[in-house]
C-alpha cells in the first residue's frame, strides 16, 4: 500500500516550483508583439465626465492607442453584471446600476477607469495615461451606508432611488416579534463588521491576445474560476463567443474571493487587443489593488436575541445594512443575503429567526465575497450576541451555548439551511480541555499581578460550504449552477491525469486530489497529474471559492473514479477470466482475490488502449468524466477559544493562546488543513485587531497602502493549538465538509469576546486597535469615577 | 517611476558640486523613503546624486564624550557598533528598532534626519540627546535643525555629513510603533545631559519632532517612570489619524516617556 492516500501528511507537490521561484504566474507570460495597458482612473469619488482630451497622450512615444468608454460601448461590449438576482420584500427586482468597463459619462468611485492607454512599454503607457486630460464636474459623494441612506444623499445610480439596491428579508417576522415580546430577557446590540481589502500576494493581472487570422482570443488571467470568466466574458460582455475564447488561469498567488469576479481591466485588455491587433498586458500595482480589488464585509447591524426564563433562545431578530460600493460586483448581492442570513441560527436551536437586509450604493469600490463571504458576518453577529447575553444573564458563556446547541440531525433552521451533521458539544469540550479553561481564573490573577488584563472569549461558529445544489441556488436567484466536473484519464502506461474544474490558488489541489486517486488505486501520487485552469483542457467547471473544492470538486473526481474502477475491473475480469466481483486493486496490481492471478496496473491501461482483448462490445480507452451536483450544503463547524492579555497603559492586546477544535468531516491531508486553519485564523485576527479599509467622507481611500492598511505580520499572531473533532458529512461520497474559510469565519468573535472580557467593556468594534481598546478602557475608568 | 539621471558621488565636494549643476536634483543615501516615493510617482527628481558610497561619511568615532556618526552610516551599522553601545546604548536600541532588517541595511542616519519624517526615530535621538548636525558648510544644533514636518534648517544644496552626539549620563528611548507602518506613533528619547534633562517626542506632534518641556521639568526633578506618567500632554498639539486619536497619542507620550526612563 502507498502511504499517500486519504489522511496522509503528503508534502505539497506544487511547493517545489513555488519555493524555488519557478511558479508561472500571469505576469510571467510574455506574448509576441506584446503591448502594455495603463488605466486613466478617476481621482474623484463621484463626478460627471465632461470631456476627455487624449491628443497629448496619443502623440507620446510608443503609444499605440488611447481608448475610452464610448468606443467600448460602441463596439458592443456589455455592461458588467451581478450574477445573483435578489428580490425585495415587495417583489421588485434589485436595482442594478449600469457598470461599463470604462466609465462613459460618470465616475462613481476613486479608481473608476475612464480611459486606457496601450503602449509599447509599461513606462510609456503610464506616462501617457498621466497626459490624458479629463474634465470632471465633481459631485458630492457618500462613502458609507449611513450617509447613502440619508434624505438628500447624492444619487449614485438613476435607477436606484435613495441609493437602495434591494430591501430583502428571510424568516418569520411576526412569530419572531411575538417571541421577543414574550421573552424573559432580551439582549440587543449594534454591531459593525469592518470593511477589508483582500490583499492576495499576487496582484491581478491579464494578458490578452487576439488572433485576427483565427478570429480567436486568448486570455491569461488571475482567476479563481476561468470557465466562469469565459462564460461571463462571452455571454454578457460580448467579447467573443465561447468557442473563440480561451481563458487560462496559470499559477495564481492567492485569491480570497477577490479573483472570482470579472473586472473591467480584463475585459478592456481583451477588447484593446482586438482594437490594436496586439497582445495587451496589464498587471495591477499594489496601489491599484487597494483601489480596485473588490473589498469585503462592511455591514452595520442591529440585533435582538430573546431568552426564556431557563435561558433557552426563543427568538433572534436582525436588521443589517450592507454597503455594496459603487457598482454591483458579480456575486455581491448573494453575500449579505443567502450566504449570510441563512446562517443566523448559528449552532443553536432557535425556533424564530427573522432578518431583513438593505443594501446601498456608496462611492466606494464594489464590495463582494472575501474569505468567508457572509458567514463571518453571521458568525460575528451571533457569537458576539451569545457572549454578551451570557454576561447579561450571569451565566457561563460556554454553557449558555451548550444548552442551546442543535443536537439532533438533520435540523431544519427557520432560515433555509438544513444542518446534516455535527457534534457541537464535542467541539466545545475538546476546545475547553485544550485551552484549559478551568485554569483561566488562576492565569487571570497571575496576569493582574503583572499589571495585565487577561480575558477569554468563545466562538462556536457554523458555516455553509460545498456550494451548492444547483437547483436550490437557482431558486434563490443564482445565475449559474454550482456543480463541479472532473475527468479521469488513465494513460496507456497507467499514469493518470485528473482534469478538474476546481482551481488551485494556494489550496494544494495538486497534492490532495492526487491523494484521492492514490487512495482509490493504491498508486503513488507522483504517477498522478492534476490539470486545471485552462478552458481548452478542462471541459467546464465552476472554480474554487466557498470551500467547495473538496466537497464538490473531489466528489466529482470520486464519481469519475467510480466509472474508471468499474471499467478496470471489467477488463481485468475478462483478461484474468474471473468474476468482476473478485477483482481487487492494490499494490500497483489488479488481482483476483484469493489467487495469485494478477495484472499490473499499467497492463490494464495498455489493454484498454491496444484493445486487442476487451470484453465483447466494450469501447477502447480508459477515460471517464463526471459532473457532481451536491444535494445539500455542507456545514463545517467548530469551537474557537481565544485568550488575550491587554496592557492597560497602552491598550495593546497580545493573543496569548488560541485554541481551535474544528469539524471538517473527512480530512484528506491534515497538514494542508492545518495550514488552512492557521491562515484563516491569521486573517480573522487581522480583521479583529488590525485591518480596516477606510474611506473619508468624500470617498477618498485613506488606507491605500501598507503604511496605513495593517496586514497581520508573524509577530501579530500566536502559535495556534488546532485540533479536530469530526463528524462525517452524509451529503457527499467522501464525507467532506470544507476547511478553507473556517478560520476566518470563527476567529473574529473569539478575539473580540476575549478583549471585551479582559477590559470589562463590551463597547468595542473591529478592528480592536490599541487606540480603540485604550478608549474603551477610558470609558470604564470614567464610569467607575462617576460611581 | 519617472526618468531620472543617476550619479554616484565619490566625495562630499563631488556630491555638492554635482547637485548644484542639476535642475531639480536630490541627494540619495539609503533611499528608503525617496525611492518608494519615486516609485509611486509622487517625487520626480531630475537627478539623483548618490552619497552612500562616500567612504568619509561611513565612519563612527568616539572622541572623549562625543560620538560622531557619519551621515552615510546605516542603521544596521549603528545598531551593531560596540563603540556606540558603550557610549550611548539608547542610540543602539533606537537604531535597531527602525523599520525591518532590509530597511536597516540600507537606510542612513543622514538620510533620516535630512528627510525629517514626523514619525522617524532619529530626529528624536538628535533632539533628545542635544546632538549637533554637521553639514558640508557648518554645524547646526539639533534644537535649530528640525523646523517642522519634513522641514529642516538645511539650505538648498546643503548636505548633512555627520551627527555629533554628546555622551549623556543616562538616556533611554521607547517607541510605540504604528501597527501598520511600524514608524513611531509615539517615540520618546529621554536623556540626562550636561545641560540638564532633555525629552524629545517623535511621531505624535502636529509639527513633527519636539521637545517636551513639562516632561523635562518633571524628570529633571525626579528621574522616574512615575514622574513621567504624571505629566499630561495637550491633545490639541497631537496628530490624529485612522490609527489613533490625538488624545491617545497625548496619553502615550507619558507612557512612552516612562518606558524611556525605564530603558535608560
Amino acid at each position: 500500500m502507498t502511504d499517500q492516500g486519504i489522511g496522509a501528511r503528503v508534502l505539497r507537490k506544487e511547493d517545489k516550483r513555488f519555493i524555488t521561484g519557478k511558479g508561472k504566474y500571469t505576469d510571467d507570460i510574455v506574448q509576441p508583439n506584446q503591448a502594455y495597458a495603463a488605466f486613466v482612473r478617476s481621482p474623484h469619488a463621484h463626478a460627471n465626465v465632461k470631456s476627455i482630451d487624449t491628443s497629448a497622450a496619443e502623440a507620446m512615444d510608443g503609444v499605440e492607442a488611447v481608448l475610452n468608454g464610448h468606443q467600448l460601448t460602441g463596439d458592443g461590449i456589455g455592461n458588467i453584471i451581478c450574477g445573483w438576482g435578489i428580490t425585495s420584500k415587495d417583489g421588485s427586482p434589485m436595482n442594478m446600476g449600469a457598470w461599463s468597463a470604462l466609465a462613459t459619462d460618470k465616475v462613481r468611485y476613486v479608481g473608476d477607469a475612464v480611459a486606457v492607454v496601450i503602449a509599447d512599454s509599461k513606462a510609456q503607457a503610464q506616462a501617457a495615461a498621466e497626459a490624458v486630460m479629463v474634465d470632471y464636474e465633481i459631485l458630492p459623494a457618500t462613502s458609507n451606508v449611513l450617509a447613502s441612506m440619508k434624505e438628500g444623499a447624492p444619487q449614485i445610480h438613476e435607477n436606484a432611488p435613495g441609493n437602495l439596491i434591494f430591501d430583502w428579508e428571510i424568516g418569520n417576522k411576526d412569530e419572531t416579534d411575538a417571541a421577543l415580546a414574550s421573552a424573559h430577557h432580551t439582549t440587543t446590540m449594534e454591531i459593525t463588521n469592518n470593511r477589508l481589502s483582500p490583499n492576495p500576494m499576487e496582484p491581478r493581472s491579464a494578458v490578452a491576445t487576439f488572433d485576427e487570422s483565427e478570429d480567436h482570443y486568448t486570455l491569461y488571467t488571475t482567476s479563481q474560476n476561468p470557465h466562469v470568466a469565459r462564460l461571463v466574458l462571452s455571454a454578457f460582455y460580448n467579447v467573443a463567443p465561447e468557442h473563440k475564447l480561451r481563458v487560462i488561469a496559470p499559477d495564481v498567488g492567492g485569491g480570497f474571493g477577490a479573483k472570482i469576479y470579472i473586472y473591467p481591466e480584463e475585459i478592456v485588455c481583451l477588447w484593446a487587443s482586438m482594437k490594436t491587433n496586439r497582445s495587451v498586458k496589464w498587471t495591477s500595482t499594489r496601489s491599484e489593488a487597494f483601489l480596485t480589488d473588490a473589498h469585503g464585509r462592511d455591514h452595520v447591524s442591529t440585533a435582538t436575541m430573546g431568552f426564556d426564563a431557563d435561558n433557552n433562545i426563543v427568538g433572534f431578530k436582525i436588521n443589517t445594512k450592507a454597503n455594496l460600493g459603487a457598482y454591483m460586483s458579480l456575486f455581491s448581492s448573494s453575500v449579505p443575503t443567502y450566504l449570510y442570513a441563512t446562517l443566523l441560527s448559528g449552532q443553536y436551536n432557535i425556533a424564530n429567526v427573522y432578518c431583513d437586509v438593505q443594501t446601498y450604493y456608496t462611492n466606494t469600490v464594489p464590495v463582494d465575497a472575501y474569505r468567508g463571504a457572509g458567514r463571518p458576518e453571521a458568525a460575528y453577529l451571533i457569537e458576539r450576541m451569545m457572549e454578551t447575553a451570557a454576561r447579561e444573564l450571569g451565566v457561563d458563556p460556554g454553557e449558555l451555548r451548550r444548552q442551546n446547541f442543535v443536537r439532533e440531525f438533520p435540523h431544519q433552521t427557520p432560515v433555509i439551511m438544513a444542518y446534516d451533521s455535527g457534534d457541537f458539544a464535542g467541539n466545545l469540550d475538546q476546545a475547553k480541555a485544550a485551552a484549559d479553561v478551568a485554569g483561566f481564573s488562576a492565569r487571570k490573577e497571575e496576569a493582574a499581578r503583572r499589571g495585565k488584563l487577561r480575558g477569554l472569549g468563545y466562538s462556536n461558529y457554523i458555516e455553509a460550504c460545498g456550494i451548492a445544489p444547483s437547483a436550490a441556488v437557482g431558486s434563490l436567484g443564482a445565475g449559474v449552477g454550482l456543480w463541479e466536473s472532473a475527468e479521469v484519464r488513465v494513460n496507456p502506461v497507467g499514469t493518470i491525469e485528473i482534469l478538474t474544474g476546481s482551481h488551485s490558488h494556494g489550496q494544494g489541489h495538486e497534492t490532495t486530489f492526487a491523494q484521492l486517486v492514490s487512495e482509490r488505486f493504491d498508486l503513488p501520487t507522483d504517477n498522478i497529474q492534476i490539470v486545471h485552469g485552462d478552458t481548452d483542457k478542462v471541459q467546464f467547471g465552476m472554480g474554487t471559492y466557498g470551500s467547495r473544492s473538496g466537497a464538490v470538486g473531489m466528489s466529482a473526481i470520486s464519481k469519475a473514479l467510480d466509472k474508471v474502477e468499474a471499467k478496470v475491473k471489467k477488463i481485468a475480469a475478462h483478461v484474468l477470466e474471473a468474476s468482476e466481483d473478485d477483482i481487487v486493486i492494490e499494490g500497483g496490481e489488479v488481482k483476483v482475490k484469493g489467487t495469485d492471478k494478477a495484472m499490473g496496473w499499467h497492463e490494464v491501461g495498455l489493454s484498454a488502449y491496444t484493445a486487442h482483448n476487451l470484453p465483447e462490445g466494450m469501447e477502447p480507452g480508459l477515460k471517464e468524466g463526471a459532473f457532481y451536483d451536491p444535494t445539500n450544503f455542507t456545514f463545517p463547524a467548530g469551537c474557537y477559544i481565544c485568550e488575550v492579555e491587554v496592557d492597560p497603559q497602552t491598550g495593546v492586546t497580545e493573543i496569548v493562546q488560541f485554541t481551535a477544535s474544528d469539524d471538517f468531516g473527512t480530512i484528506i491531508n491534515p497538514m494542508i488543513v492545518e495550514g488552512q486553519v492557521h491562515g484563516g485564523i491569521a486573517q480573522g485576527i487581522g480583521q479583529a485587531m488590525l485591518e480596516h479599509a477606510v474611506y473619508d467622507d468624500d470617498g477618498q481611500l485613506l488606507s491605500g497602502s501598507y503604511m496605513d492598511y495593517c496586514m497581520p505580520r508573524a509577530d501579530d499572531v500566536p502559535n495556534y493549538t488546532v485540533s479536530h473533532h469530526s463528524t462525517t458529512c452524509p451529503g457527499n461520497p467522501l464525507g467532506m465538509k470544507g476547511c478553507g474559510e473556517a478560520g476566518a469565519i470563527g476567529s473574529p468573535p473569539a478575539v473580540i469576546n476575549a478583549i471585551t472580557d479582559a477590559i470589562g467593556n463590551n463597547n468595542l468594534s473591529m478592528p480592536a486597535t490599541p487606540s480603540r481598546v485604550w478608549a474603551a478602557l477610558q470609558q470604564v475608568s470614567a464610569a467607575q469615577a462617576a460611581e | 517611476m519617472y526618468d531620472t539621471t543617476y550619479y554616484r558621488a565619490s566625495s562630499v565636494s563631488d556630491a555638492t558640486s554635482k547637485l548644484a549643476g542639476t535642475e531639480d536634483g536630490k541627494f540619495l543615501a539609503g533611499g528608503q523613503t525617496l525611492i518608494p516615493t519615486m516609485k509611486q510617482r509622487l517625487a520626480a527628481p531630475s537627478d539623483l546624486v548618490d552619497v552612500s558610497g562616500i567612504d568619509a561619511l561611513k565612519n563612527i568615532s568616539v572622541d572623549g564624550d562625543t560620538v560622531t556618526i557619519g551621515a552615510a552610516c546605516t542603521h544596521a551599522q549603528v545598531a551593531g557598533s560596540s563603540e556606540v553601545a558603550q557610549a550611548i546604548p539608547a542610540l543602539v536600541s533606537l537604531a535597531s528598532g527602525i523599520g525591518d532588517p532590509a530597511v536597516r541595511a540600507r537606510g542612513t542616519i543622514g538620510g533620516s534626519i535630512a528627510n525629517n519624517d514626523p514619525a522617524a526615530d532619529y530626529p528624536a535621538a538628535c533632539l533628545g540627546l542635544g546632538a549637533t548636525i554637521v553639514t558640508d558648510s557648518r554645524e547646526v544644533p539639533a534644537d535649530e535643525f528640525f523646523v517642522g514636518m519634513f522641514e529642516t534648517a538645511l539650505e538648498e544644496g546643503e548636505m548633512v555629513t555627520a551627527v555629533k552626539f554628546p555622551k549623556p549620563a543616562k538616556a533611554g528611548y521607547a517607541k510605540f510603533p504604528n501597527p501598520a507602518s511600524r514608524y513611531a506613533m509615539v517615540g520618546v528619547m529621554a536623556a540626562q545631559t550636561a545641560n540638564g534633562v532633555r525629552v524629545a517626542v517623535t511621531g505624535a506632534g502636529n509639527d513633527g519632532v519636539f521637545r517636551h518641556s513639562a516632561l523635562e521639568e518633571a524628570l529633571g526633578a525626579n528621574w522616574s517612570a512615575d514622574a513621567a506618567q504624571g505629566v499630561s500632554t495637550d491633545a490639541a498639539d497631537m496628530m490624529a489619524d485612522i490609527h489613533g486619536s490625538s488624545e491617545y497619542r497625548a496619553h502615550l507620550v507619558g507612557v512612552m516617556a516612562g518606558r524611556a526612563v525605564d530603558n535608560s
